[in-house]
């Protein structure tokens, strides 16, 4: 390697726009909120006037009171996660091995939701599956669903918001890894006798986790915190920790417990994505 | 309008008349896209006032408005009259989002965006508190003195010295006719089992549990915590068991519209809309037991530079002028706070001058309660109890 340009400065010029963004709009806004998560109201001061007062008991009664949620939410993006799999995957599939000179439209297609806005997907699902949509009158009519029976505000229309709503960051990746696999690796497995199935199983999946991994996590991470699919397309039974952390900022004007929440959240789910890192093994995320 | 009427006269009236409105449906969709934005956008106008301009934050369908124009009639008469450049921004969605938004920004004393903003009493109340607004210099606004008598001194702001009402709001039931024939004027008849799993209910504290205290026989000029918890448990206790679909802003037209809500506790010039738009479908009437009543209030923020604020000023004064009044009062049908705005509304749709709903009679007012003003602890706490109730 040629060392003519000068020295070891030029990694670090070139990473310090990455790192003034990041520390301006990362570090500082993180200092902020964990300095917000200990405050107590100042006595006898207005609504939303808050002091440091080193109240860590804030986060005990913060996670205590809203336990419910918390598990609501691990709940709902855990499922979102795993039909968002389960759609995706064949889908990426055929779109990998089995599209031919359609493959771009597909991609094209699978991204296409994105051109539109995520709150007016999220409406338009509340059109779908609404008294007056579609669905609802059909199913009625085939006696699937019963006549005071709703899709809406029921945590079946949240979980399917979120699925849809996430699912184009589970087929990206998965096609991705996928449409890397060595055609040579399937041969090779169908010289040895293995039979399709097999193949798909001790060959394929295994080559694919990278994808796999990666795609549950870009669903799993915002699904856990997303409060929009509850607040448009859900009741105040299937509240998700988002809408408690929204409605603590804005509602309640109760900024220490909003912090606190939105640090447990991180938390929890920093925990839970490595524990499941660990057990995937895998190193390269795509 | 009479409750027992499935569609008012003024609702009927206002179909002939043609007073051009925007869509119910497309207003309120765009109401709960933009309450949920609200979180993250900025809005209300760049950097500090040019010397001849004002700008002002608003609610959502809260002013006359020209379909074929796409302008504000009343507002374009303000410019061309004053030369004053108004800027509307209609993005007051949520008192308490909207303060949650500005309030860095007013502690530190920095341009908030907007020289007017529209607060409701008990929000207007804790700005005042907090030292966020400028009084008003009243040689600037002559037509001050039209405020109506049963609304010069409110509590939080005596002698009016800055705020003034911009339009009351009434909460009562509203309800699909089809679904409800006889109407709703009980809490009983609210929640009755053809309307199970379809009710919705405001997401406004005061008018929600204002209602149901109201229908529990308390004076909610003098309401207690444990009467209020007690009327917040019969709400959260509702939701439980599936009585209650959701708790909602505006956007409770939009599940009226779609068939997913039968019953409502609702607003009255939001009803009425909805009445006229589809007609004999809903109604809307004050409960036997007394409904509530509220106003959103013009005032300046302590932000707003001089210029801002002596165009703010004019802005006020030229809609407390009765006739600009009651041209606003035909298209949003809430409670004109303006003396003589009924005269003039004789000559612009006398069939409005006559409904209760914008010009209470005295028997109409004798039936709406005020919400008692609460201390900054009981904010939180109340706030609190609400919220937890519907799952948050």
């Amino acid at each position: 390697m040629s060392i003519t340009v000068p020295k070891v400065r030029v990694p670090y010029l070139l990473l310090f726009p990455g790192f003034a963004f990041l520390f301006t709009f990362f570090i500082l806004p993180i200092v902020n909120l964990a300095q917000t998560s200990t405050q107590s109201p100042i006595a006898g001061g207005d609504t939303g006037q808050y002091e440091q007062r080193f109240a860590f008991s804030n986060y005990v009664n913060a996670f205590l009171e809203n336990r419910e949620q918390f598990a609501r939410s691990f709940v709902y993006a855990t499922l979102a996660t795993v039909f968002a799999l389960a759609i995706a995957y064949p889908l990426a599939y055929a779109i990998a091995f089995k599209s031919g000179k359609f493959k771009n439209i597909l991609l094209v297609l699978v991204v296409a939701p994105f051109f539109t806005s995520f709150l007016l997907r999220t409406i338009a699902w509340k059109q779908i599956l609404g008294e007056e949509g579609f669905l609802v009158p059909t199913l009625r009519n085939l006696h699937l669903l019963g006549q005071q029976t709703t899709i809406t505000s029921t945590s079946i229309a949240v979980v399917a918001g979120m699925t849809y709503n996430f699912l184009p960051f589970m087929t990206l990746p998965l096609y991705a890894s996928l449409e890397r696999i060595d055609p040579r690796t399937i041969e090779a497995s169908g010289d040895l006798y293995a039979n399709g199935l097999t193949t798909f199983r001790r060959v394929t999946v295994p080559l694919s986790l990278p994808g796999v991994v990666a795609g549950t996590l870009l669903t799993f991470i915002p699904a856990a915190g997303d409060y929009v699919n509850a607040a448009i397309l859900g009741s105040p039974n299937t509240k998700m920790i988002g809408n408690v952390i929204e409605s603590r900022y804005f509602k309640i004007v109760d900024y220490p417990t909003a912090a606190a929440l939105s640090f447990t959240l991180m938390a929890a789910i920093l925990i839970l994505v490595t524990l499941y890192i660990r057990k995937a093994g895998t190193e390269e995320l795509v | 309008m009479s409750a027992q009427r499935p569609l008012s006269p003024e609702a009927r009236s206002i179909l002939k008349a043609g007073i051009s409105r925007r869509a119910v449906l497309a207003g309120a969709g765009g109401v709960g896209a933009a309450g949920l934005l609200a979180a993250c956008g900025g809005g209300g106008g760049d950097s500090a006032t040019a010397e001849n301009s004002v700008r002002w934050g608003n609610w959502p369908l809260y002013l006359d408005f020209d379909e074929e124009s796409k302008t504000y009639p009343t507002l374009e008469k303000f410019k061309t009259q004053t030369g004053i450049d108004a800027q509307y921004f209609e993005d007051y969605n949520d008192n308490d989002e909207f303060f949650g938004k500005v309030q860095a920004q007013l502690k530190l004393g920095e341009d908030i965006g907007y020289d007017v903003v529209t607060p409701t009493d008990w929000m207007a109340a804790r700005w005042i508190r907090l030292g966020y607004t400028q009084k008003f210099d009243l040689a600037n606004i002559p037509n001050h003195v039209n405020i109506l008598d049963s609304l010069k001194s409110p509590s939080y702001d005596p002698m009016r010295e800055s705020t003034l009402t911009w339009q009351g709001i009434m909460a009562g039931f509203g309800w699909n006719t089809a679904k409800n024939p006889k109407g709703i004027h009980t809490l009983d008849e609210l929640f009755a089992p053809q309307n199970k799993g379809k009710i919705v209910v405001l997401t406004e504290m005061r008018d929600t549990i204002g209602v149901i205290l109201l229908s529990q026989g308390v004076d909610i000029t003098k309401v207690t915590e444990d009467q209020f918890m007690n009327a917040v448990d019969f709400m959260a206790k509702k939701i439980a068991d599936g009585w209650i679909r959701g708790v909602k802003g505006n956007e409770y037209a939009e599940d009226l519209t779609s068939g997913d809500a039968a019953a409502v506790i609702g607003w009255s010039g939001d009803m009425f809309i909805l009445a006229s738009e589809n007609e004999g479908k809903f109604d809307f009437a004050i409960p036997e037991s007394g409904g509530t009543i509220s106003g959103d209030n013009l005032l300046i923020p302590s932000t707003a530079t001089p210029a801002g604020k002596a165009n703010g000023e004019k802005l006020i004064n030229y809609y407390y002028d009765p006739v600009v009044a009651a041209e606003v009062a035909a298209y949003v049908n809430y409670v004109c706070p303006v003396k003589g705005a009924q005269a003039e509304m004789e000559k612009i749709a006398p069939e409005l001058a006559t409904s209760e709903y914008i010009f209470p009679t005295e028997k109409m007012a004798s039936r709406l309660h005020v919400f008692r003003s609460l201390t900054p602890d009981e904010e939180t706490k109340w706030a609190e109890a609400f919220q937890q109730a519907q799952g948050n």
